[in-house]
């Protein structure tokens, strides 16, 4: 079927029947190859093929939500990467980070940008926030036999909702499980292997309506206690100049927070832990 | 005497390019044209659910007259070609001209293998780094692709309006005189005893492509920026910003107003088209009015070779009225 799409021939009927918002739906019928979760897999376990992305946390403040993630893939004890991006738009009001089995969850981010974009376009209007969710947790559903075998992704998903009747408070956040539950968390969450570390710390130190400025700073904080006690989170690295991706959704839209700004927080976190380590 | 059974390719080829061209020239035009900070579409059209310009992708717009469910099936495909192509390659790797070549293949098939063509007629326009690079492509209803300098009009009376377009259009126009110069052609034809007419802000479909933005260009102008740029009170300073202040607007209350948008086959509310001197093509009664008129200029608009004069003569004036109620989405 990858002629479909190759071709400059005339559109087939896939393209033209309507009926359909969905972008995956869609390519279940144009070009089912390019879908995860339909990949037949030998069996046994593969859960040391591929990289594993690590810590993300997601907290609402004031006006909004904040997401940030560690920079660091590992492959059992090696890091298989320093500077992997696990944080991103999902579209102009929402934020998606992934852990678990790297390859699998960017494809699967990516495959849901487009599907909110192309539902965006095909519908001339935005999919709701809970409707995003349970989309994203169809996504995660579809993958359940991988993840069995070891090729599991779980998602933290984010957003700024544009419906709620205040928008003080409009930031929501959706984790989910393995087998596709979806669930919304009041105040803060984590995910990934330093997720019980970064959400201790957060209890302690979460309060609501923080702003954006005080969140951001506690996520990186969030996640430096993450990385202080879990090998397969990244901490800041300041020899590198890599510093953890701090991403905002707010009524003016997604915006990722700027690289001098995340490294100037970062250093004063390190700072303050020179004092005391446990912050 | 016995009925004449056979009929020349010539002759069908005539009928459904009459048959397209009429049911086109019918409906309210469409303006595309490339302005320093961009491209722009300008649509005369009184739905604000049912929208006649459109966005494809990054920097892929789309703009039609003609049948309403027809043009929207024919966009619906090009956001899913568009979508599968930047999914399966990468973003950049989606262009204005392969659209516009399925465009022109489908068009194309769909006007020699069925009954009836499809009466519609589509830009498909790309924004470039440069106005000089912008790319904007006319597609006919029989497969037909122009590759169109920097502007473009559609729909009824488009050869009026183009020229009026070809007169005045530089690349280095802004934002605001390129929508005055859109607005003027617009309204130059259509008036009583040809007196350009007055389209009011509420009758105007205006978006733009942003070449300044990366990612998604296509933002819509509506209520206060739009009118703002009309008035000319804004400068062309204050123009990007009025944008920008809308489109967050716009963005925002986005789920409000459309979900409307894809009934197909809903007629849009014409309500407003037979009243006061703003008369368009588009009531039966005007319709027979400038029938004569229509066909001439859609003759000259179109470069394809299968139109003798002879064969519009044969047809115009009376059947106009009586399809005009099976067409809608004018």
């Amino acid at each position: 079927m990858a002629a479909v799409h190759d071709s400059f021939g005339r559109l087939p009927a896939v393209f033209t029947t309507p009926g359909t918002s969905s972008f995956t739906e869609f390519l279940s019928l144009a070009a089912p190859e390019l879908l995860p979760g339909r990949r037949p897999l030998p069996p046994g376990t593969a859960a040391q093929v591929a990289p594993h992305a690590t810590t993300i946390v997601a907290i609402s403040c004031a006006g909004g939500v904040v997401m940030a993630g560690d920079r660091r893939a590992t492959m059992g004890n090696l890091i298989a990467s320093r500077d992997i991006e696990k944080v991103h738009p999902a579209d102009a009001y929402s934020l998606v980070g992934i852990a678990g089995t790297a390859g699998v969850g960017i494809e699967m981010i990516r495959l849901y940008q487009v599907e909110l974009e192309h539902y965006e376009k095909i519908e001339g209007a935005m999919l709701s926030l809970d409707g995003k969710a349970n989309r994203l947790a169809t996504m995660i559903r579809n993958n359940l036999g991988a993840a069995l075998q070891g090729l599991a992704v779980i998602p933290l998903f984010a957003g700024f909702d544009l419906d709620a009747q205040d928008p003080a408070v409009a930031g929501r956040i959706f984790s989910f499980d393995v087998a596709g539950g979806v669930y919304e968390e009041k105040g803060y969450d984590a995910i990934g292997s330093g997720s019980l570390f970064a959400r201790s710390a957060l209890k302690k130190r979460h309060r609501p309506g923080m702003s954006v400025d005080d969140t951001v700073r506690l996520a990186v904080e969030a996640l430096y206690d993450a990385a202080d006690d879990d090998t397969a989170t990244g901490g800041p690295d300041l020899t590198r100049r890599i510093y953890p991706v701090v991403m905002t959704a707010t009524a003016e839209g997604t915006s990722r927070v700027a690289e001098e700004q995340c490294a100037a927080i970062t250093e004063s976190v390190v700072a303050g832990r020179m004092d005391n380590p446990g912050g | 005497m016995a009925m004449q059974f056979y009929a020349s390719p010539e002759q069908i080829m005539r009928d459904r390019a009459e048959y397209a061209r009429k049911g086109i020239g019918r409906g309210r035009s469409v303006v595309v044209l490339s302005y320093v900070g961009g491209v722009l579409f300008v649509a005369e059209n009184p739905s604000i659910a049912l929208h006649k310009v459109s966005e494809i992708y990054d920097r892929i717009g789309f703009a039609a007259v003609g049948r309403y469910n027809e043009f929207e099936n024919l966009r619906a495909a090009g956001v899913r070609m568009a979508d599968l192509r930047g999914y399966s390659y990468d973003r950049r790797d989606v262009t204005g001209r392969a659209l516009a070549n399925a465009y022109a293949q489908t068009l194309g098939a769909l006007f020699s293998e069925q009954g009836k063509p499809f009466e519609v007629e589509i830009c498909v326009a790309e924004v470039g780094p440069a106005p000089q690079r912008d790319e904007l492509y006319r597609l006919t209803y029989d497969g037909s692709v122009q590759d169109e300098p920097g502007f473009m009009a559609m729909g009824g009376q488009a050869e009026a309006i183009a020229g009026g377009l070809r007169a005045q259009h530089r690349s280095d126009l802004s934002l605001g005189e390129a929508l005055k110069l859109a607005v003027t052609a617009l309204a130059s034809v259509g008036g009583d005893g040809g007196a350009p007419r007055t389209i009011p802000a509420t009758q105007l479909e205006v978006a733009i492509l942003d070449r300044q933005r990366t990612g998604r260009t296509f933002r819509r102008i509506s209520g206060a920026a739009l009118a703002g740029l009309l008035d000319g009170g804004a400068t062309a300073d204050a123009a990007p910003a009025a944008v920008e202040a809308d489109t967050a607007v716009e963005a925002g209350t986005a789920a409000t107003p459309e979900p409307a948008a894809t009934s197909p086959g809903k007629p849009e509310p014409e309500t407003s088209a037979g009243s006061g001197p703003e008369q368009t093509a588009a009531s039966p009664t005007a319709d027979e009015a400038t029938t004569a008129d229509e066909a001439s200029t859609a003759d000259e608009a179109t470069t394809s070779a299968d139109e003798p004069a002879a064969g519009s003569g044969a047809t115009n004036g009376g059947p106009a009225a009586t399809d005009g109620p099976a067409v809608d989405g004018r």
